[in-house]
């Protein structure tokens, strides 16, 4: 395959950065996405080309590094796929790909492709957690029975892995279902229970600091989200969070 | 915005409730419309709370907007929304955008000589000058047509809003399928309702 890439390049995150084009042949149809991004950048050394900054790390769609925006959406035209797991025979010969970095605010480029995507820790750091004794003597969480409902849910929320696609792909750059999936994990079980009002209070405080944009329903973030994170989510902490504000 | 949304939808179908019965009896439509126009609670609790309602959700309609458009920051070179979300989810401004300037124009109608009639004028109380009020709008075929346009864009406003506002007060349940199919007829029918009774009083003047 024989491809024409146009890609963000921006030095630093001071820079001011500009779509920059590049050919490419001898892509493999079963090549990754981010393998042919290795292709290039070796290319790019050839020629002595700084090559494209961009973020990986497991390259098996569980760690949610790779964060490109390509042809418009959010990890590719694919679905429940990380950029990672995209493979270049959803392409065509001859195809023009458009990569961007993931853009938001609260997201700012710091190289290339590669985005801070900090903010999210500092949503989590605000309460998505349990606060446990980890001195010896915690209980096993197994031994508090959970209906098999309620767990399956709970591990739904769970496995989102906080890439970013849905701030990436929501047109207000909205965080919402990223946080919802975390308070949603602990609001399902009973060991959640105990700093409920906390963490969803502080949770969205954090969120709206951050300058996340506001969640206005299109559905985008669910469709795009690698892990299939559902918009039941946001209805939950945003059910969550009335009921924190009513309790004060 | 999903509470206001939710006032203003309870409100729009009293308001067609009301305006229908002039398609069946003019005493009818008469008896109900004086009856709004001259009730105190009516007047002077519900109205102000409404016109707050009306203000309210587009003011911060626009304020949403603002704020989401500085999230984003820098926009991207190629952004395929269609690819996710439909068309009316993604552009609640302009369909907003397009109701609100319709109101603009019915309260001139309506509201604006309403209160100049009652309020600056003082003249006396007519219990039956509504329908004839009414019906004289509709001879103009240019306002028939603003209006059936502003109702299409008002269903595509509906047809969106009506789910997302449950969604956003945090329904999102086993019954949410049902509520989008009851959305979908709410959103359809209210604005058709109100086309076909602006159609009906042009073709019949």
């Amino acid at each position: 395959m024989k491809l024409t890439l146009k890609i963000w390049r921006q030095e630093n995150a001071n820079a001011k950065g500009s779509m920059q084009t590049y050919s490419l042949d001898g892509v493999s149809p079963d090549m990754s996405f981010l393998e042919m991004m290795d292709v290039l950048n070796e290319q790019l050394m050839e020629q002595g080309i700084d090559p494209v900054a961009f973020d990986h790390d497991c390259r098996e769609g569980i760690c949610g590094s790779c964060s490109m925006f390509i042809n418009g959406e959010a990890h590719g035209p694919d679905r429940l796929v990380t950029t990672c797991q995209l493979h270049m025979r959803k392409f065509k010969d001859g195809d023009t790909i458009h990569i961007e970095p993931f853009r938001a605010k609260p997201f700012p480029v710091i190289k290339d492709l590669v985005v801070d995507r900090t903010a999210f820790d500092r949503i989590q750091h605000a309460g998505g957690f349990v606060s446990v004794n980890t001195s010896g003597n915690t209980q096993d969480a197994n031994a508090i029975p959970i209906e098999k409902a309620d767990a399956d849910k709970a591990f739904d929320a769970a496995t989102c892995i906080g890439c970013g696609a849905c701030v990436a792909t929501c047109k207000n750059a909205s965080a919402m279902l990223f946080v919802s999936a975390k308070v949603s994990q602990y609001a399902l079980l009973p060991q959640g229970q105990v700093e409920a009002t906390d963490r969803v209070m502080n949770m969205v405080s954090q969120m709206d600091e951050e300058g996340f944009g506001n969640c206005t329903n299109t559905g985008a973030c669910e469709v795009e989200c690698p892990k299939g994170i559902s918009l039941e989510n946001i209805a939950r902490m945003n059910r969550e969070y009335l009921s924190a504000n009513v309790k004060g | 915005m999903a509470l206001s949304g939710l006032f203003l939808m309870v409100f729009l179908l009293q308001h067609f409730a009301i305006n229908i019965t002039s398609v069946f009896s003019e005493t009818i439509f008469n008896q109900f419309s004086h009856f709004m126009g001259t009730n105190a609670l009516v007047q002077f609790v519900l109205q102000p709370i409404l016109i707050f309602g009306v203000i309210f959700h587009f003011v911060m309609g626009f304020v949403l907007d603002i704020q989401n458009r500085r999230a984003r920051g820098t926009r991207y070179a190629v952004y395929k929304g269609n690819a996710n979300a439909s068309w009316v989810s993604r552009n609640m401004l302009i369909s907003g955008g397009t109701v609100l300037a319709f109101l603009v124009l019915h309260f001139y109608d309506f509201w604006v000589p309403e209160m100049n009639y009652k309020y600056i004028e003082f003249l006396p109380e007519d219990p039956n000058r509504y329908y004839e009020e009414l019906v004289h709008k509709f001879e103009d075929l240019t306002r028939v047509i603003l209006y059936v346009i502003s109702f299409f864009f008002l269903a595509l406003h509906l047809s969106h809003g009506f789910s997302s506002a449950f969604q956003s007060m945090g329904l999102n349940n086993k019954y949410t399928v049902a509520l989008k199919s009851i959305g979908k007829v709410y959103a359809i029918g209210i604005p058709a309702g109100f086309a076909f009774i602006a159609i009906f009083h042009f073709l019949n003047h």
